[in-house]
């Protein structure tokens, strides 16, 4: 935590509006609002894709054009119009061969002030950045280095060019294209994303780190992930998310997609701050994201998220735990303030024997906001000896918010053990006075209690994120008690 | 040091302090006693800035300067310490973690840069001696989970890493057994200077027999109605409150 000093935090408290709220002018490349055949055919053509894909976002779009938008979400929200969105926005000078001189210098200055540096400083910290802004990734580093332990670490677009066999033999295998009926859209006009594969036995000797960024108005931004980690490796992946602040809605709808192979193991975390609305509910970033892994045997994956973002957030990163002995995580930390929404949460679905499953939730809610924690914990027949613990803690900051739990257990296995733990919280005067009487202010004392709370999550981030998570904490909750 | 004038305090338009007057030197040691509900843990919470109190009437001086518009915090920063009658939990908020927040808060607040974390850790190591705090205690949540007595001992703690002008210290004999009594009034007289000075608020001698007091008052119904030596708390211990009350 050394690199996280006072001033930093005094600084980032100093802004009070939402702090990555500015619009970079660059000159980009849109397609007109609108989505029919057409559109996702010339989004094809314009990532020069092969016939097998366009025929795939093709039957995804047949699909989705049949499906009914979900609605069993604790969310209230104007259901978008998807004719109204431009579904492709590419900075127009990017260069193809994409070396960092070549990258329009505006869009530097965007990652300067968005704290994501392409430099030495973070060569030193050992992290690799594929950027992407709005759709089309812009930079990605380290690739030399990646690849010289054969790991592949670039934008999908790339690897659709590059590497065809293995996206074609992954690609929808988790998160199939009629999984729902955002994940169909992403299907149909997912723009880019980043892709990772990691091959046997290695184990990847640095973060991976993407970063996503609604720039362009009226854009949705549809990114695809896809990681597999191949028998016996290892890979850490982050992933953060700011979207400037507009007083339209945007849309988000990302489908993420993990495979840990027999005796892998893949952590995946995530700081998403898209922007929330401003104090009075207007604008901010519609997130409707899948978020899924796969394991197989004896593998692991981990998903740990810090939410502080988003008017309103509907995503459930989930475990398929298909190889016997195999492991799923899910940490998360979910702050709703003003007049935000969320309901997040994961699934655990146990189908191998002996596996095993956990869940740390801790919401967060101020303002008038809704939080609600939606979990399935799933036993199939043949899970024998499974197990899951579940915990979810809610702490309520005034009296307007609201904090809600939604479990579900399907146990159809009685070996199975499922422990399930609830406690809903406030921040009491009486802590805030014991504070205050140690010289700790009001809104110090808050953001003391809330990262009190949220500890057993934030110990599971890597270092560098788990400092800008604490931070963000702190932001977003800024001003939530009088 | 501390001036309290003919203060007046109620919560929920209920008078609790009645015309309340203390005078505290630096250098002395004085203990507030009287019976339950005689206002002693309303005078100390007042003192510290509650907001649930409304002072009504009167004043309160530190060092000459009126205190009564200051938040609690910043009554913290002047130099004013309540150690609570029941701590409150912060879980997941480390022993040191909080200390070591508190401090520089309050150096921020005097315009002082942070402590140098070895400083921090120096003096963490030296007032955890003075008060037998065991290292592994430190890394625990705040008050999560703490016996009485160590909870008691962590109020004596953080005074001793605040050093502050006055320190109140409400009850803090309550819930003790007799080694930790020891202990934390131990920590107090190391403490004491010429300096600070210290309030005690008991409901018993005992705590006395330790930390001795240079003056004595009874609290009742809001007011000092008696003051003394030491040998007041004795005849006190003796013949409970009611020749007190009696001779009203």
């Amino acid at each position: 935590m050394s690199k996280y000093t006072e001033d930093d935090l005094k600084k980032e408290l100093e802004t009070k509006e939402y702090e990555y709220g500015f619009y970079t002018d660059i000159e980009s490349d849109t397609f007109p609002t609108g989505l029919n055949e057409d559109i996702i055919r010339a989004i094809s053509a314009k990532k020069e894709e092969p016939e097998w894909l366009t025929n795939w976002r093709l039957d995804a779009y047949r699909k989705w054009a049949q499906m009914e938008e979900p609605d069993w979400a604790n969310v209230n929200y104007q259901k978008p119009d998807f004719q109204a969105i431009s579904y492709y926005s590419a900075p127009k000078k990017v260069d193809p061969n994409k070396t960092l001189d070549d990258v329009d210098p505006e869009l530097l200055k965007t990652f300067e002030k968005l704290g994501i540096s392409l430099d030495e400083q973070k060569k030193l910290s050992g992290v690799a950045v594929d950027v992407v802004v709005d759709s089309v990734s812009v930079a990605t580093t380290f690739k030399k280095t990646l690849a010289e332990k054969g790991i592949i670490f670039c934008s999908i677009s790339e690897a659709i060019k590059d590497h065809p066999e293995l996206v074609k033999k992954y690609l929808g295998t988790v998160v199939t294209k009629t999984d729902n009926y955002y994940a169909a859209l992403n299907s149909a006009v997912f723009t880019d994303g980043s892709f990772c594969y990691i091959p046997k036995g290695v184990r990847c000797p640095m973060e991976l780190s993407t970063y996503f960024r609604i720039n362009q108005s009226g854009t949705g931004q549809f990114e695809r992930t896809l990681v597999v980690a191949d028998e016996s490796s290892y890979v850490s992946y982050l992933e953060g998310c700011t979207a400037p602040s507009r007083d339209e809605n945007q849309l988000h709808a990302a489908v993420v997609e993990l495979i840990a192979m027999d005796d892998a193991e893949i952590k995946y975390s995530t700081v998403q701050n898209w922007f929330p609305g401003d104090a009075a509910g207007k604008g901010g970033v519609y997130n409707f994201v899948t978020k899924r892994g796969l394991c197989e045997k004896n593998a692991k994956i981990s998903w740990t998220q810090v939410e502080t973002g988003s008017a309103v957030t509907w995503k459930y990163p989930s475990c398929v735990l298909k190889g016997n002995n195999s492991v799923g995580e899910f940490y998360s930390i979910a702050v709703t303030n003003n007049y935000q929404q969320a309901d997040t949460g994961t699934k655990m679905i146990h189908l191998g024997k002996n596996t095993k499953s956990t869940i740390i939730s801790k919401g967060i809610s101020a303002g008038k906001s809704q939080n609600s924690y939606r979990g399935l914990v799933q036993i199939s027949p043949r899970a024998e000896n499974a197990r899951n613990f579940s915990q979810c803690d809610s702490l309520l900051m005034g009296n307007e918010c609201g904090a809600h739990t939604f479990p579900y257990i399907e146990a159809k296995n009685k070996t199975a053990q499922i422990e399930h733990e609830a406690t809903t919280s406030k921040i009491g005067e009486d802590q805030i006075f014991y504070c205050n009487q140690r010289g700790i202010d009001t809104e110090k004392a808050i953001a003391l209690i809330v990262n009190g709370f949220s500890k057993e999550v934030l110990n599971k981030l890597p270092m560098e994120f788990a400092v800008e998570a604490q931070k963000l904490l702190e932001i977003s909750l800024e001003g939530s008690v009088g | 040091m501390l001036e309290i004038k003919n203060l007046h305090a109620s919560i929920d338009e209920k008078e609790i302090l009645k015309g309340l007057n203390l005078s505290v030197k630096a250098g002395e040691v004085h203990a507030i006693m009287g019976p339950n509900g005689a206002g002693k843990s309303t005078l100390a919470s007042v003192v510290a800035g509650k907001e649930d109190y409304e002072v009504t009437e009167g004043s309160i001086e530190l060092e000459g300067e009126n205190i009564d518009e200051l938040g609690a915090d910043e009554r913290a920063h002047q130099g004013v310490f309540l150690s609570f009658q029941y701590p409150v939990e912060i879980p997941g908020v480390s022993v040191t973690n909080f200390i070591k927040t508190a401090i520089n808060e309050t150096r921020k607040a005097r315009g002082l840069e942070d402590m140098p974390a070895r400083d921090m850790l120096k003096k963490i190591k030296e007032k955890s001696e003075l008060l037998e705090i065991d290292s592994k205690f430190l890394s625990r949540s705040l008050n999560e989970g703490f016996s009485g007595g160590e909870k008691k001992r962590n109020e004596i703690f953080q005074m001793a890493m605040l050093e502050p002008k006055v320190a109140i210290l409400d009850e803090t004999d309550s819930g003790l057994d007799i080694d930790a009594l020891r202990i934390v009034a131990n920590g107090v007289n190391k403490l004491k200077s010429e300096d600070n000075a210290v309030i005690v608020i008991t409901h018993y001698q005992r705590l006395l027999d330790y930390i001795v007091p240079d003056f004595v008052h009874v609290l009742h119904d809001g007011k000092i109605v008696k003051s003394g030596t030491k040998e007041l708390a004795l005849e006190l211990e003796e013949k409970g409150y009611d020749w007190i009350k009696a001779a009203l």
